[in-house]
């Protein structure tokens, strides 16, 4: 005979799968198997209904398919005698779930079986109905099973009472009917009964307040009662472990009476002394024991206060946590999380050892003990706790830095009092684990540093320092590639020095070296290595001795792969090569970042992700662009957040519209197709950058309205130059486009920009005299505090000739909320061999105190 | 709610036993889920505590010889009571097949179930008692 014929015994079957050595024959006797048990119910063999069903039953528990049974179930169910319905109905719970409409079929068995005298058959049914009875079916049977509480044997109270649970979460409605049944299940004597009784009620308390009232009020008593028998009985074999009787009954006891002291400082008092009995008389050195010394300090934490009750509670946690049984340890951890909005003092006094516990070998009790810390910090403790973590952050295993980095770094930004506290944790933070830290995480830093004018200096050159030993970071390389690209004359000038830094000497060329690393490096990945490009770029402006390397290292990359590298690449090469007299104002360093709106969004970011994927489409739905190197871009989305890297991450909806932070990196992978190049949100050109080829005619008055309303004070004297960026990239003769009346050939430039101030040039030059050029300069002051006595000096090399007009005011407002003007007329001699440097010095008062500012203007565009 | 499921696993890892209750999983996630639960469990030593927390379970577990039996509970269940319910069940099976081993719960899946069923109903514990669990079973042996 075949042995895999549908006749085959069960023992066989399972016995041949055992056999299996590999899953593809353990696959080839399953289907073997299936196809006989098909053919079996298709001969509608009743013989073999039993056997086919326990064998579906083991082939479901290796999973897999076995919805064509399911019929099979139900006739089992309707047929007559105990052993088919008992198989029947076990198969019906494993391989039906309530979704499936067959289930309906069963309702009529079921109702049946309920009616039945055979109480095993109730039982049956009772079970079945409880594990997994759907709504229309509560509802259908729900007066069965409230007639079956009443009736007298137990087995079939306790069933029906548990069913009742089912019905009650399935149909909220029915609660009522089954409130003084269940009521008076509490006085039964019979532990089965008593402990389905207790989960009924429990039950009904969490879907009725009204339950909760009743129960209090007649049912507290009787629970006292229980807990007291069932404490002070004497050996009861059956239900005895470890010498404590049925301590699953004692466990639901004390969660019943703890929903019922609940806001209820009354019955709370009443249930005092057996709490207090249970809680100093219930042996410790057993698991038994401790999980009802477990439940009984939850119930004492979750009643109202009662007098000395939340001592003893507090004592057993103490006494838990320095057990050397790990499961021990584990569960008081757990309760301290509880016990922490109760009584958060007597937690703090743990602090010590839930700290070593974060330190743990074993993975589920640091995991608790972290999110415990997470809670115990505070302003107080955050230093020292901090600095404990991140030492440990240092040795701990791989797989469990993930979850210290994200808590060490949400307790740095919850409670961070100094910027650079925040900053030095940071940065540890991002040299011992950068890899794990998440992106929000290190865009929010970025926000800082750049809100922080007095530390970006030393948190260049502090990342410098960090990316010496730990450029495998990727976070932190990320940062220090846009803090080198923003702030790299910082590093290099040693500016903003802070008294406790030690000095040190960082050249041009290293900084450019660092660049080159992360550009190059095996492990940078294409997000670094586009922001790499673009600090290259920006940093070939600032140091000039190095933009001939520069160049040539994004020559390099003008044939990389990677598309976006490459256009990049070679977008950057024609802005250097072609378009050095805007460079230096196509890469000014960023406006600070809006650090209020960056929160905001970090905190709705998951809200936003939804809106904003409907708000790039709108924004997007103008004319796609084409740009030279044939590839179909759609315009930029105008509202490009600032940071957004991530690829889910898209633009701020339009809500946020005067928040011009643009795209800065340009990287995300949305928004990559609409941002080649570093819109610097302070200069407006870039973003006319973007569009590029747009019809260019009909663009350039809603671009110089829109970037004039987002940057009043510093774009009036560059908006012009607008119209000759639109080309840049066209390849058009930069002055052959469109003639206004004073056709600027120059685009404005930032003289000079410290923490404190900021000075912008723009240039005029009169076609008769090609050596005269009229510099109209622009001071902003970029502190809190307004200047006064305002004095503003220059001094330029002999072939050149100088003339300062009076400046238009000497005191200069707070915040960049006013400027400065002053016209400088220079005649270079020797116009069209060498080109214009200047020195300057700024002399004011800030709050009476003298301050004197100098630099050396190098960038001017080539040319005057 | 309680238990959400029961889990039986011998030491290769092959599932010899699993109920779930009002767990609406396909047979993959089902798989997928035992799969990583199983990995996450036999990779811990004897000295680390029982209680594995996965995606929005916490897994209670314990090993008698080859088996791991693997209970997942909601958050807020008492640990040390499921510990204590394993020993149960396992107590309740030592007594009726007698020294239980994996080939006696493999090849008599069904009375496996019908103890658990006694037992546990809809994630809930309905009944402590081995000869109370067992009366019904050992009935049927009877008539057959």
């Amino acid at each position: 005979m075949n042995p895999f014929s549908s006749g085959t015994r069960l023992r066989d079957m399972i016995r041949a799968i055992r056999a299996c050595k590999t899953a593809a024959e353990e696959r080839a006797v399953v289907r073997k198997e299936c196809a006989a048990i098909r053919s079996s119910i298709s001969e509608n063999d009743q013989d073999y209904r039993h056997r086919n069903i326990a064998k579906l039953m083991f082939i479901h528990m290796l999973g897999y398919p076995t919805h064509f049974g399911q019929m099979e179930c139900l006739k089992l169910i309707a047929s007559a005698g105990f052993p088919e319905k008992r198989i029947g109905y076990l198969g019906l719970m494993l391989l039906l779930d309530e979704r499936q409409e067959v289930l309906m079929l069963v309702t009529n068995s079921l109702k049946q079986d309920l009616n039945h005298t055979n109480q095993y058959i109730v039982g049956l049914a009772l079970c079945a109905l409880g594990n997994i009875c759907s709504a229309e079916m509560a509802s259908d049977l729900a007066s069965e099973v409230e007639r079956l509480l009443l009736t007298r044997d137990p087995n079939i109270k306790k069933k029906a009472a548990l069913c009742s649970i089912r019905i009650v979460r399935k149909v909220p409605d029915l609660a009522e009917n089954f409130l003084s049944p269940a009521a008076s299940l509490l006085k039964e004597k019979h532990h089965g009964v008593l402990i389905a009784g207790i989960q009924l009620c429990t039950d009904l308390c969490k879907v009725s307040a009204d339950a909760t009232k009743h129960l209090r009020k007649n049912c507290t008593e009787g629970l006292i009662r229980i807990l007291k028998d069932v404490s002070n009985s004497s050996y009861a074999p059956e239900y005895d472990i470890a010498g404590i009787t049925d301590p699953f009954l004692h466990i639901r006891v004390l969660r019943l009476m703890r929903m019922l002291g609940q806001g209820d400082a009354d019955t709370s008092e009443h249930m005092n002394d057996i709490l207090a009995q249970i809680a100093s008389k219930t042996e410790s050195n057993k698991n038994a024991g401790n999980a009802i010394l477990y439940e009984c300090v939850e119930t004492i934490m979750g009643i109202e206060e009662t007098s000395g009750l939340r001592v003893l509670a507090i004592n057993i946690l103490g006494r838990f946590l320095s057990n050397r049984d790990n499961n021990i340890r584990y569960v008081a951890l757990n309760m301290l999380m509880k016990a922490i909005t109760v009584d958060s003092q007597a937690v703090q006094r743990h602090r010590t050892t839930i700290l070593e516990c974060v330190k743990d070998s074993d993975a589920s009790i640091r995991k608790r003990a972290l999110e415990l810390v997470f809670l115990l910090v505070n302003d107080t403790n955050a230093k020292p706790l901090t600095k404990e973590l991140i030492d440990y952050l240092e040795v701990s295993d791989q797989d469990f830095k993930g979850d210290l980095t994200a808590i060490i770094c949400s307790i740095i930004e919850k409670l961070f009092q100094e910027k650079k506290w925040y900053i030095d944790q940071m940065l540890k933070v991002l040299s011992l684990a950068g890899s794990y830290v998440k992106d929000d995480v290190w865009h929010a830093l970025i926000v800082a540093i750049s809100n922080g004018p007095d530390l970006q200096g030393y948190s260049v050159r502090s990342l410098y320092k960090a990316f010496q030993t730990s450029f495998e970071q990727v976070s932190l390389v990320r940062v220090v590639v846009w803090c080198i690209g923003e702030y790299g004359e910082m590093l290099v000038g040693n500016v903003g020095v802070l008294e406790v830094e030690e000095l040190m000497t960082v050249t041009e060329s290293d900084t450019v070296d660092v660049l080159e690393a992360c550009l190059t490096g095996h492990s940078s990945d294409f997000t670094t290595r586009s922001m790499s490009l673009i600090a290259l770029l920006k940093l070939s402006s600032r140091f000039p001795s190095t933009s001939e390397r520069i160049k040539e290292i994004i020559t390099v990359h003008k044939g990389s792969i990677v598309l976006e590298l490459q256009q990049r690449a070679i977008e950057f090469n024609s802005i250097i090569q072609r378009h050095e007299n805007i460079k230096s104002s196509l890469v000014e360093r960023m406006p600070v970042l809006d650090e209020p709106a960056y929160m905001v969004k970090k905190a709705n970011s998951s809200q936003e992700n939804i809106v904003a994927g409907k708000s790039s489409q709108t924004s997007l739905a103008g004319t796609s662009v084409k740009l030279p190197n044939g590839v179909a871009k759609p315009p930029a989305a105008p509202l490009v957040d600032l940071l957004d890297l991530s690829s889910d991450d898209a633009p701020v909806p339009p809500s946020t519209s005067k928040d011009f932070l643009h795209d800065l990196l340009g990287i995300d992978l949305t928004n990559s197709s609409s941002s080649g190049i570093v819109p610097s949100g302070g200069t407006d050109i870039l973003m006319d950058l973007l569009s590029i080829g747009t019809p260019v005619q009909n663009d350039i008055s809603t671009k110089i309205v829109s970037s004039n309303q987002g940057f009043a004070p510093t774009t009036k004297p560059t908006f012009p130059t607008t119209v000759q960026v639109l080309d840049l990239l066209d390849g058009l003769p930069s002055n052959g486009s469109v003639a206004g009346d004073q056709s600027p050939l120059y685009p404005s430039i930032t003289a000079f920009q410290s923490s404190a101030l900021k000075i912008m040039f723009s240039f005029k030059k009169h076609p008769e005299n090609p050596q005269v050029t009229e510099i109209h300069a622009t001071f902003m002051n970029l502190l809190s505090d307004a200047y006064t006595d305002f004095v503003f000096q220059a001094a330029v090399p002999k072939f050149i000739q100088l003339h300062l007009d009076p400046a238009s005011s000497n005191h200069l407002p707070a915040n960049g909320n006013g400027t400065i003007t002053q016209t400088l007329t220079v005649t270079n001699s020797q116009h069209g061999q060498k080109s214009l440097a200047m020195r300057i010095r700024m002399v004011y008062k800030v709050n009476n105190q003298e301050k004197l500012e100098q630099g050396q203007i190098n960038n001017f565009p080539p040319g005057l | 709610m309680g238990i959400r499921f029961v889990l039986l696993v011998n030491k290769q890892g092959q599932t010899r036993l699993a109920q779930y209750y009002a767990e609406h999983l396909t047979l993959d996630e089902r798989r997928a889920l035992e799969g990583e639960i199983v990995r996450k469990c036999l990779a811990r030593t004897e000295q680390q505590c029982s209680f594995v927390e996965h995606r929005n379970y916490k897994i209670v577990y314990r090993r008698y010889a080859s088996l791991f039996f693997l209970v997942g509970v909601d958050n807020d269940e008492n640990e040390l009571a499921i510990l204590e319910f394993i020993h149960l069940f396992v107590e309740t099976m030592d007594r009726h097949f007698g020294n239980v081993c994996e080939l006696d719960i493999m090849f008599h899946l069904e009375k496996a179930h019908f103890m658990l069923e006694e037992m546990v109903m809809n994630g809930c514990i309905v009944e402590t008692s081995k000869s109370n669990i067992l009366t019904p079973i050992q009935l049927m042996d009877k008539a057959s």
